[in-house]
């Protein structure tokens, strides 16, 4: 950039034709109290300048661990135990403590997942941005490093810089210190920069807007990347080339374009068989996730390390011990697989055993609610507020919500953080009681009622899934005590012979060993344990289920896995699924009915193909325009949101989602709350905008065909 | 055949349940891998023992008369050998130190427990309902800890009496707003856990809720907090003894008998109060290391 910064550090790119990184045959061991445990084996990876290859894989394949090699920073009891990484063309293992200290932060920058614990609370944003130039460039001014951090600043698209310099990290959205953290990544210049799922903490909206400034960076700066994620839809859009890596070892590599739309191996396949995609339907082509379990480290098979889960296995081939080679499938675009077999494989005529259902019939009402609203209220204690007699705020977490949901029927409620989907699952099950409006279950009237006043019909007649594995379980208490007290609380039965049968039958339900019972719940995977959430809400037959986000804390083949099993049982027992989401993907898959939320209000609801088809809420349509698809054949419009969700406690006057509208038509926006526009058979849209207006709107998602039209990727019912 | 036993309720090695005690155990041994929490943890047993054991450990009676002023290693006229010596009323040191290590010992765990059973209960009852329980409980515990603790005893022993039931009334009364705090801190964490949610939801009481999902999951922090907790009962069990305060005579007391003979001290009989001193500080330490070890071990992994 500047002239110091060249004299400063000589060597800032690599001689033309040479790799900025070359990983080889690189192996990473952890050693902990049990012993040695690989972590990765037989990695390799070559970066050439300016380009983008994405790692991916589920949790626990080694793809952060990677990460951590090539900073060499491997914590206390980690170590590179084969291979070499070389960076410019020198070994890293051969650089002093100093030489790595001075190429951390300055040749390689990482950029990490959560953008909080990157930056010191404690500090003015400009002054830890300050000291990039201060360390990385001898003889730099404070005035001229301060000024770079402005200009960086701008660079990465924050609005008003110098108000964001003499902020603090807490004063800032999530999505702008993440910006700030990409900021000072790049004011030392880096030749290499890892990111570490950047975007994994963010909401969607937000994510589409730092994907979009990663992208440019690479344009811009010319700077290689390396970037890490689960999600393979990400991969698509930020990469040129991807490594796809399974239980510490790359199983498939080559450009994005190759592996997305002709992956050779078994697991790269079946990664792509568990993403809700846009053509995946539930009941006529649902998703297929990988049978069986991640091997533990120290417990992985011999030879291919996805042989026990893959239906191609051979014995005396794939179990090979002296490991899987690498083969090449295409020469001129690097496309490699580490399977023996693949070219044996008939993916054309490959149909695994996966059932088709005919779709649920839904039933009478089973929930009505209407104007339901939420509101918490703040109480102001300081002597200003005394003074002003303003002693109290309200943060209006739900504003007439009105929906229903009928028997059989699975509805989901879908929208970003903040948005009050949570707070209503409260009021639902009776750990918040409604400020206004009226909740009707099975024609009692409960929004009223807390939890401790309902009756235990009532309370056993609706259960919960909950979000986060590791705290949905009690870990002192074993699977069984958990679910056997569920089973006596609603009165199922109190005979111990019956309350065991009924034990076992729910963990047969939910495809688990019945000696499972006996475990504790740090004895099992994240799956695992969110299965036994599922077998204990069922236990007393409730009619309704609420599931909050019950798969997004999962890897996407275990998600697959237990979204089925969610469906199943709902089939099984007529059970009526309210699910709630973030994720327009999962729900666009599993849900009938949609309830699109923001700011607390309901902007759009309808059946599922209305609500992801046009007429689109303006917010709707820019949700889904964020969405990363993991298909090459989709095009997407881009839309990307201005600015960040307001303050709950300050919500905008009108239309709450008026402030990043792109499609917003006036003043009447800010001031005046917008009309319910009926667009038919239930599909509701609250906007100022005509319904004919938004019905002209051109669809988000399309489908390229080979021929080069397009057309909408929705399947005639 | 695997599945086939899973299927059919046969129980594999690997999945049967682990009994309470065998649990203990198991975390106990893990203590071994922190050489520090090994030495607590020998000072501690060692120390128990002796307790349990005191009448079969200790040569004589803690009151009887042999000979007066004896220094350590001496034998009497009668025969009788001195390991730590005799006080000026001709009672073997070594002898009262063991007897007094029983009441020390007895005094403080009891004292603690019910210190903790206090504590824990207010802990509870102050993070789980919040508002004015919370408020009032949290009132009451910064009125007690704003006392010196000291003045606090000295306040109730001299008004009830010297006893073993006082200075157990006083611990409690002392330390139970200090571990409320803590148990509050934990709960009020614990409490916004999914497990605790799904209790809600299915509609169990609250006390059930307190104590059998929440107190479980806090047990970590509070087993180490314990340790600590005992090394400071010891400490005051002492101080009270020395300052006249402990039990009364002729039963030995480690504060007491430093408090006796501490103006002999300066007269070269410096045996006297050393030993009971450094039993005092020895038990301590004990609690203490054993803590650090726990706490060590509880951080690994």
């Amino acid at each position: 950039m500047s002239d110091t910064l060249q004299q400063a550090e000589p060597v800032k790119a690599p001689p033309k034709g040479e790799a900025v990184l070359e990983i080889k045959d690189l192996s990473i061991s952890y050693f902990i109290r049990a012993g040695e445990v690989p972590a990765v084996k037989d990695f390799n990876l070559t970066l050439m300048p300016g380009e983008a290859v994405g790692i991916v894989g589920e949790s626990g394949c080694g793809k952060s661990t990677v990460a951590m090699a090539i900073m060499q920073y491997m914590g206390g009891n980690g170590g590179i135990v084969g291979g070499s990484i070389k960076f410019m063309g020198r070994d890293m293992a051969q650089m002093s403590t100093e030489e790595l200290r001075q190429l951390r932060g300055s040749d390689i920058a990482m950029i990490y997942q959560e953008p909080m614990s990157a930056l010191n609370p404690s500090m003015l944003i400009g002054k830890q941005l300050m000291e990039v130039p201060l360390f990385h460039e001898p003889g730099i001014s404070e005035d001229d490093a301060w000024r770079r951090a402005e200009e960086m600043l701008a660079k990465v698209k924050l609005p008003d810089p110098a108000r964001v310099m003499n902020a603090f990290p807490h004063q800032i959205s999530g999505g702008q210190q993440q910006r700030v953290v990409i900021a000072m990544a790049l004011l030392s210049n880096p030749t290499l920069l890892l990111l570490d799922e950047p975007t994994t903490a963010l909401d969607v909206t937000v994510e589409a807007g730092i994907v979009k400034l990663i992208k440019e960076i690479s344009e811009e700066f010319g700077t290689s990347m390396i970037y890490i994620s689960h999600n393979m839809g990400l991969i698509l859009e930020t990469c040129d080339r991807v490594c796809v890596m399974y239980s510490g070892v790359a199983v498939e590599t080559g450009t994005v374009k190759e592996v997305f739309d002709m992956m050779r191996h078994p697991y790269t396949r079946g990664l792509f068989g568990s993403i809700p995609l846009p053509t995946a339907d539930k009941n006529a082509n649902p998703l297929v996730p990988i049978r069986g379990q991640l091997p533990l480290p120290y417990n992985r098979p011999e030879g291919c390390y996805f042989g026990p889960r893959c239906d191609f296995f051979e014995a005396g081939r794939c179990d090979d011990p002296k490991g899987i080679p690498w083969l090449t499938v295409d020469e001129a675009s690097g496309h490699a697989v580490r399977c023996v077999r693949w070219t044996e494989i008939d993916w054309d005529n490959y149909s695994p055993d996966i059932e088709q259902h005919p779709p649920n019939e839904p039933g009478d009402e089973v929930l009505h609610v209407e104007n339901m609203r939420k509101y918490f209220e703040i109480r102001d204690s300081s002597i200003k507020a005394l003074l002003t007699g303003k002693k109290s705020r309200w943060v209006k977490a739900n504003e007439s919500i009105s929906f229903s949901a009928r028997k059989r029927e699975t509805v989901a409620i879908v929208g970003e953080s903040g948005c009050g989907k949570s707070t209503f699952a409260k009021v639902l099950m009776g750990l918040e009681t409604s400020t206004d409006g009226k909740i009707v279950y099975n024609g009692e009237e409960i929004s009223q009622l807390p939890v401790t006043r309902r009756t235990p019909k009532q309370i056993s007649s609706l259960q919960m899934v909950f979000q986060n594995p590791n705290e949905t379980l009690n870990p002192s208490h074993t699977v069984g005590g958990q679910i056997t007290r569920v089973i006596r609380k609603f009165g199922v039965t109190q005979n111990e012979e019956e309350v065991n049968k009924r034990l076992d039958e729910l963990l047969d339900l939910v495809k688990l060993p019945r000696a499972f019972k006996y475990r504790k719940p740090r004895q099992l995977s994240g799956g695992q344990k969110q299965r036994i959430g599922i077998a204990r809400a069922f236990a007393g037959y409730p009619p309704m289920v609420i599931a909050d986000e019950p798969v997004s804390a999962l890897d996407v083949s275990v998600q697959a896995a237990v979204t089925g099993l969610l469906m199943d049982i709902q089939r099984q027992y007529d059970t009526t699924l309210l699910f709630i989401s973030h994720d327009l993907s999962v729900v666009r898959y599993l849900s009938d009915r949609v309830v699109v939320m923001y700011l607390g209000m309901i902007m759009e609801q309808g059946n599922v193909e209305e609500v992801y088809a046009p007429p689109y809420h303006p917010y709707t349509e820019a949700l889904l325009s964020a969405v990363p698809i993991a298909d090459t054949s989709i095009e997407k419009r881009e839309i990307v949101l201005e600015g960040n969700l307001p303050s709950v406690l300050n919500p905008p006057k009108g239309c709450p989602f008026s402030t990043r509208c792109p499609r917003k038509i006036g003043s009447i926006c800010d001031d005046e709350r917008p009309p319910f526009r009926d667009a038919g058979n239930g599909h509701v849209i609250t906007c100022h905008i005509e319904l004919e207006e938004l019905s002209k709107v051109a669809p988000v998602i399309v489908t390229k065909n080979p021929g080069g039209d397009a057309t909408a990727p929705e399947p005639a019912e | 055949m695997t599945d086939a036993s899973n299927t059919d309720g046969t129980v594999a090695a690997s999945d049967r349940p682990k009994g309470t005690m065998e649990q203990i155990i198991g975390s106990f041994l893990l203590l071994k891998e922190s050489p520090v929490g090994v030495i607590g943890m020998a000072l501690v047993v060692f120390f128990v023992f002796v307790a349990i054991f005191a009448p079969l450990l200790a040569p004589y009676r803690y009151d009887a008369f042999l000979e007066p002023f004896a220094a350590p290693m001496t034998t009497t006229a009668n025969g009788e050998f001195l390991l730590l010596g005799a006080d000026q009323k001709g009672r073997d040191i070594f002898s009262r130190l063991i007897y007094g290590t029983q009441r020390v010992v007895f005094y403080a765990s009891v004292a603690t427990f019910s210190a903790y059973v206090v504590g824990i209960l207010m802990g509870l009852a102050a993070g789980y309902f919040r508002g004015w329980v919370d408020e009032l409980l949290s009132f009451l515990a910064n009125v007690i800890l704003s006392f010196p603790v000291m003045v606090l005893f000295v306040l109730i022993i001299t008004t009830a009496g010297a006893s073993g039931l006082t200075i157990v009334f006083a611990v409690v009364f002392a330390s139970a707003p200090g571990i409320m705090r803590i148990v509050r801190g934990l709960t009020l964490d614990i409490a916004t856990r999914d497990y605790i949610a799904a209790a809600q939801t299915r509609g169990e009481n609250p006390w059930y809720i307190m104590l059998v999902e929440l107190l479980p999951n806090a047990r970590g922090p509070l087993i180490v907090e314990a340790c600590l907790r005992m090394g400071y009962t010891t400490i005051t069990i002492g101080a009270l003894g020395f300052l006249g305060l402990g039990l009364p005579p002729p039963f030995p007391d480690w504060g007491g008998m430093i408090n006796e003979t501490r103006s002999l001290a300066m007269g070269g009989f410096w045996w006297m109060p050393f030993f009971p001193a450094l039993a005092v500080s020895l038990l301590v330490l004990g609690f203490n290391l054993l803590a650090d070890g726990l706490r060590e071990v509880s951080l690994r992994d």
